[in-house]
């Protein structure tokens, strides 16, 4: 048998009571079935059902009774057809006895493996346990639980029983339920089983462990305490998240006819040079390079093995503090378990004194890690305490690492308490918070937590497996909306809901939320991101800022400046420079005033239209220093200059040169090229300067050079 | 982008890996930073005390914090770029020519460029240099129109000018303890000299660019910024009550608050918090924290260290015909191959409406120390779209503070919808700052899925021994004794991380020797030596293994056993080889795996590693 195969008898009550439930149980189990066909295609599982009409099983031929009992399947590795079957369970009409189905599960375990494969062999009740069982012949029903954990223990067999009682159930007989509870606890006492109580088809789902990882130790060794003490652990994994499947990438290519064809996609990598994109570079010509800012820093494997941090394997004590130094936030990554080495008594003392001492006094340990030799890295985290109150788990700790010093951002927050008033709750709001906080409660005193972690399943998964068997069987199915039970995972409970109404009407009213109508609406536009599905009521809000968002795209800005029109070009242009919505306003603006100006300087008689000209000289001056844009302005001036030379309009040149029109400085803006004395001389001196004749032509040149520059 | 494709990651499917979109932080924009210090002789005259019993002026607190935070940039964010500036300089260097105004740089890099090694190093021995290279000098004094600040905007906003402010994100970080800069002065010229730098400041601010200022100042002299700065920086109301001068009684209190204050908060998104249908309030939310990697690596061409260009190119495993990016991915279930569309695989993940909707409250015992996967997500309230957003999320934060509860909700993101804890923070205030700031913490909580069930692997149904009281009496004197009173969660450096910049930093400067760095992380042994703590470790130690220790931790029941045996086997094998003649003959290579590890296991060499691997470690053993 391959290490990691495991054999499950799943053992599952279709008596009258457990109709209700059965759609759900029918879920999981499917759910476990193609998590084996799909991850370990070898597992193997039998099925029995009980508080069936007829009755079906070995031990009722061989030694009678175990009525109402049937075996739907015995064990053998799975296949396609079971997940069907289990999707279409029969009803009974029986209220059964789970004792003489986990016997006759037993017996099938027993029946095909014997003493071997200890620890893998796994039953799944899954019951109600609100029907008597039988008395036995002789002793109680204790003695015989008794001795029949005994025999699972001996024979290294685990149980998982999940209990589901829902509220109606809640109601019958407790006499009966209170019985059976107390016979169960045998197990989990005597042998390696495991009782969940269940009370909502939610939690159903996550209670049963569909998928079968046997974990592995990422440490073994010493856990030192001091160099003079030494504790021997073992380390695993207590959270690891279980990812969305990889799937791989499918190939059309093959001929439909090719029946051995996989489809498969194979991904192959060429190195190129960047110099030459033809030239291919072999990968052992390769060399790692590290990002140190703009620097890329070559180093070779060999000489990165001979300077990098390299550790010992260990994990060291640093020392105690006081839990609440240590934020719950500050917890990094997926948590890992200690628990003394199995079989170590001295080792399973000494962490359990630890573990109890530190729950005493609400402390947590901090301590160095290195799991492996050759690591590379070491991680500081915090062990805190797990205590166990069965007699026969051992104290452990958890393990959740701490982040380093260049993890962190201190990023400043306002106080709440500095907040203007109107940020501020009054007495009424922080009363309808308090009762909101209070009453709508998940985990209500004397009921089961809603929601607890250990019994929510990921409905992502879930969904994707569903729909993974639907459409094997339909290739063209369209994803099924979420089902009622995963839906309680994503939504608020109604019945939640509507058990708290005057509270949340209470809450509702006090707080009045609206939204801000000086924000520009293009940066709501931004934020958006569009939830699938959106037909609820709380889409609201989405669909008024989608609309509002279409709209400021564009379709809207009739109010907003769009060109640079003849009445007043200044006023025109300097609103297009202010927006904000698209940075190509600005060099439209520009662009605009330019040609505008340019209009205005060509269609002149006799200088009418000089002084309006200068004016939106002026104004694009501004804008351009404004803008950082000086080259703009200085390019467009000197061809504005030229052609007025050229079109004998120098009167123009003069009419600026006397309202002390120049070029943008690069004292001014500094990107312009001109100097100060250079902008001036520009316009006074239309004609070369005998004293200045070098200094002119530089000028010249520079303004040739910005001209030809800037076509 | 396509350069830094490494064949291991991108075997992970891309757009299946959450990680990817979580630990990245939103570049939509970089930074453009200038920092502006004040080197007038005042900040050289005053001075806080340091730890060691010296002093430091504010002048070299300044530069300190600045060196400090072109280290974190460098390895964070080096793709921001940044400038540093002194004025009230004797000597000048700037591109405006300006008086009273140094720019600091070094070859191979603009006034405003992205940090490199050189900088960095050159930048540490600024203090040495500082008095002979550039000089102190007051810029600003009676009978001169020179006018120092204005010089240093004018040079920073020229600077800054770089890049456009729609993309990037610029700002001018002025370090000062001189809140009246234009206090010597009188009459006309100071009037004309405050409004032209007024003017100055101004248009910078409309150039998009941020002033900020860090006025350092001591307990007995406080910073007055109503004096002057309050209109240069446009303080109005509620900002300026919030604006508080820099004051520490020592210098490390000054250096955390500077250290604080440099940072720029960034967004990582804005999300829609559902209370009910209906009605929503609008959060950021911030990574607080996100663990630290060394970068990513960029394959070169070993022959000419330039980077390789990686191309990727899918081929058909059954025609070896190459395809364009496909479309269609599938799964083996059932002897068939079931196929899936990306739109229908994020259909399938797309299990929720809205962003972040809450679904009830639970007291916070019921948030266990296992139930974790990653770091958590800070989230703070805002008012810019949802008016009364901040007030909703404060008084629901004071209940679940006071009633000890925390929200469970679902997020429902498009790549990875989970359930997360909000956990409330109250803020947590120190003499030297903000420790924590109030808000939520987002905790992602793992599925029944993620949640291993390790503990009953290890049950006994023979019952397992608990700790008597003795035992944890001992334990507990022994806890109280190795106390770390002052332990602070990322106080120690990532050693592995210092290591790794070291390295490159003095590869990238071209130097012979390996920087040592210091490992923070190991324990304090003198400490743990102390005759109490000896004597508490002692007691414990006798209580739970009673006199015979060293006895108990080499006998164990375990897995001791069969590597002993393996061990005896391997010894015994071993002898049946002439291993000198082997490895003379070159014939190891003729063994198998398991017959080389023989002479492995037999003298206590690792066994692990490719045949050629443990031929090699065979050879280095004998010495040849």
């Amino acid at each position: 048998m391959a290490r990691n195969k495991e054999a499950v008898v799943l053992v599952i009550d279709v008596g009258p009571s457990m109709h209700s439930v059965l759609p759900e149980i029918e879920k999981v189990c499917s759910l476990l079935i193609q998590k084996k066909l799909i991850f370990s295609r070898y597992d193997e599982v039998g099925f029995v059902l009980f508080g069936t009409a007829d009755t079906k099983n070995e031990l009722t031929e061989e030694v009678g009774g175990y009525e109402h009992v049937t075996v739907l399947r015995n064990i053998k590795v799975v296949d396609e057809d079971l997940v069907d079957a289990l999707q279409n369970l029969p009803r009974g009409n029986i209220p059964g006895d789970f004792l003489d189905a986990i016997v006759v599960g037993m017996d099938m375990l027993i029946k095909k493996f014997g003493q071997t494969n200890k620890g893998k062999k796994r039953l799944c009740l899954i019951t109600n346990a609100i029907s008597p069982i039988k008395d036995p012949f002789e002793g109680t029903k204790g003695d015989q639980v008794n001795t029949i954990a005994t025999q699972m223990a001996a024979q290294g067999m685990k149980m998982d029983c999940v209990i589901v009682r829902m509220k109606q159930d809640l109601e019958t007989n407790m006499r009966v339920m209170k019985e059976n509870d107390v016979l169960l606890s045998v197990f989990s006492n005597k042998s390696s089983s495991k009782v969940v109580y269940v009370e909502n088809p939610t939690s159903l789902l996550g209670a049963l462990r569909t998928r079968n990882i046997s974990p592995v130790t990422i440490y073994r060794g010493d856990f030192e305490i001091s160099s003079q003490l030494k504790i021997k652990v073992w380390v695993y994994k207590k959270t690891s998240e279980e990812k969305f499947p990889t799937l791989k990438k499918y190939s059309e290519k093959a001929p439909p006819t090719d029946k051995f064809a996989t489809h498969e996609i194979k991904v192959d990598y060429e190195y190129k040079s960047i110099e030459d994109p033809n030239k291919v570079v072999p990968p052992e010509q390769r060399i790692k390079g590290f990002r140190y800012g703009p620097q890329v820093v070559p180093i070779s494997s060999a000489e990165w093995e001979a300077v990098k941090f390299n550790p010992e394997k260990s994990v060291k004590l640093l020392g105690f503090t006081d839990a609440s130094n240590i934020m719950r936030h500050y917890y990094l990554k997926d948590v890992n378990i200690f628990i003394a080495e199995p079989g170590n008594k001295m080792a399973i003392l000494a962490l359990s004194a630890l573990a109890r001492a530190m729950k005493e006094m609400n402390k947590v340990a901090i301590v160095r890690c290195v799991w492996r030799q050759g690591q590379g890295n070491v991680v500081v985290g915090v062990l805190t305490p797990s205590v166990s109150d069965e007699d026969n788990t051992p104290d452990s700790f958890y393990f959740n690492i701490l982040p380093f010093a260049e993890d962190v951002r201190e990023f400043q927050f306002p106080s709440f308490s500095n907040l203007p008033s109107s940020m501020q709750p009054n007495e009424k709001q922080q009363e309808a918070a308090d009762k909101l906080v209070q009453m709508l409660d998940l985990a209500p005193t004397g009921k089961q937590e809603i929601l607890p972690p250990d019994f929510t399943t990921n409905p992502v998964l879930e969904r994707y497996y569903r729909y993974l068997d639907l459409k094997s069987k339909h290739p063209d199915a369209a994803v099924p909306p979420l089902d009622e039970t995963l839906r309680k995972i994503t939504e608020p409970d109604v019945e939640l809901l509507s058990r708290n109404k005057s509270i949340i009407e209470e809450f509702r009213r006090s707080f009045e939320l609206k939204e801000n109508p000086k924000l520009k609406k293009s940066t709501r536009r931004i934020m958006k991101e569009r939830p699938s599905g959106s037909d609820g009521e709380g889409e609201e809000f989405d669909k008024d800022a989608d609309a509002k968002a279409i709209d400021s795209i564009g379709y809207s800005s009739k109010d907003k400046v769009e060109k640079i029109g003849d009445i007043n070009p200044v006023k025109d242009f300097e609103e297009m420079m202010s927006r904000r919505d698209n940075p190509r306003w600005i060099s439209k603006a520009i662009q605009d005033m330019k040609n505008k100006t340019f209009d205005l300087v060509e269609n002149s008689c006799e200088g009418d239209t000089y002084d309006k000209a200068l004016e939106c000289l002026v104004a694009l001056r501004r804008g351009c220093i404004l803008e950082q844009e000086p080259k703009q302005f200085n390019d467009f001036l000197c061809h504005l200059y030229k052609f007025c030379q050229e079109k004998d309009l120098r009167s123009f040149c003069q009419y600026l040169a006397s309202h002390g029109m120049n070029l943008i400085t690069k004292t001014e803006a500094p990107d312009s090229e001109i100097p100060e004395h250079e902008a001036r001389s520009f316009m006074v001196k239309p004609e070369p300067d005998s004293q200045n004749v070098e200094s002119e032509a530089k000028a010249e040149d520079d303004i040739m050079s910005i001209f030809l520059g800037g076509k | 982008m396509s350069m830094d494709l490494d064949p291991d990651e991108v075997f992970r499917d891309d757009e299946d890996d959450p990680e990817s979109e979580f630990y990245k932080e939103r570049d939509a924009t970089k930074e453009l930073l200038v920092y502006l210090v004040d080197a007038s002789p005042k900040m050289f005259s005053t001075t806080c005390p340091t730890d060691d019993e010296k002093t430091a002026t504010h002048f070299q607190l300044s530069i300190n914090c600045i060196a400090q935070s072109l280290r974190t940039q460098i390895i964070n964010r080096s793709y921001d770029e940044v400038a540093i500036c002194f004025f009230n300089t004797r000597e000048k260097k700037n591109l405006q020519d300006l008086s009273g105004v140094y720019v600091f740089n070094v070859p191979e890099r603009e006034d405003l460029d992205r940090p490199t090694a050189r900088l960095i190093k050159e930048f540490d021995r600024i203090e040495e240099r500082f008095d002979k290279e550039i000089g102190s000098k007051y810029g600003i004094v009676p009978g001169s129109r020179e006018n120092s600040l204005y010089n240093a905007l004018w040079v920073a906003q020229a600077l800054l000018r770089k890049g456009s402010a729609k993309i990037a994100d610029k700002r001018m970080l002025l370090f000062t303890n001189e809140d009246d800069p234009f206090g010597n002065l009188k009459g006309v010229i100071k009037v004309d000299m405050m409004r032209t730098t007024l003017q100055r400041a101004k248009d910078a601010q409309d150039l998009g660019i941020a002033i900020e200022l860090l006025p350092l100042s001591r307990p007995d002299d406080e910073f007055n910024v109503s004096l002057f700065y309050t209109d240069l920086l446009g303080l109005e109301g509620d900002d300026l009550a919030q604006f508080k001068a820099l004051v520490g009684e020592r210098f490390e209190d000054l250096k955390d608050q500077l250290r604080k204050r440099m940072f720029k908060k960034r967004r990582v998104r804005r999300l829609r918090f559902v209370i009910f249908n209906g009605l929503s309030i609008e959060l950021n939310t911030y990574a607080l924290i996100r663990p630290t990697n060394p970068g990513t690596i960029t394959w070169l061409d070993s022959m000419t260290n330039l980077p390789l260009t990686t191309e990727r190119s899918f081929i058909c495993a059954d025609t070896a015909a190459i395809i364009q990016e496909p479309v269609k991915r599938f799964q083996s279930y059932k002897n068939e191959n079931v196929m899936f569309s990306v739109d229908e695989l994020s259909e399938v993940k797309r299990v929720s409406t809205g962003h972040l909707r809450l679904l009830g409250f639970k007291p916070l015992s019921c948030l266990k120390d296992y139930h974790n996967l990653k770091p958590a997500t800070f989230a703070f309230p805002s008012d810019e779209e949802m008016i009364g957003s901040t007030c909703l999320f404060v008084a629901l934060h004071r209940s679940m503070v006071r009633l000890k509860r925390f929200a469970v909700a679902f997020y429902g993101n498009s790549s990875h919808p989970q359930l997360v804890a909000l956990v409330a923070q109250d803020e947590i205030t120190t003499p030297s700052g903000q420790v924590e700031p109030p808000g939520m913490h987002l905790i992602y909580l793992p599925y029944s899925d993620d949640i291993r069930h390790v503990e009953e692997l290890h049950t006994d149904p023979n019952s397992v021994p608990h700790a008597t009281d003795d035992q944890i009496k001992k334990a507990s004197a022994l806890v109280r004794r190795i106390d770390l009173k002052d332990f602070s969660v990322c106080q120690f450096a990532n050693p592995a991380l210092q290591r790794h910049y070291a390295v490159l930093q003095a590869l990238a400067l071209d130097e012979d020797e390996m920087p040592e760095i210091k490992d923070e992380t190991l324990p304090d042994e003198e400490g743990m030596a102390r005759p109490g703590i000896v004597k508490a470790l002692e007691e414990f130690k006798l209580s739970v293994y009673g006199e015979n220790y060293e006895e108990d931790d080499a006998k164990t029941d375990g897995k001791a056993e069969p590597s002993r045996k393996r061990k005896a086997n391997a010894m015994k094998e071993y002898s049946n080889y002439d291993w000198s003649d082997l490895a003379d003959n070159g014939k190891l290579k003729d063994l198998t795996v398991v017959e080389l590890k023989y002479y492995l296991a037999a003298h206590n060499i690792p066994v692990t590693g490719k045949k050629e691997a443990l031929i090699s470690r065979i050879l280095t053993h004998m010495g040849k």
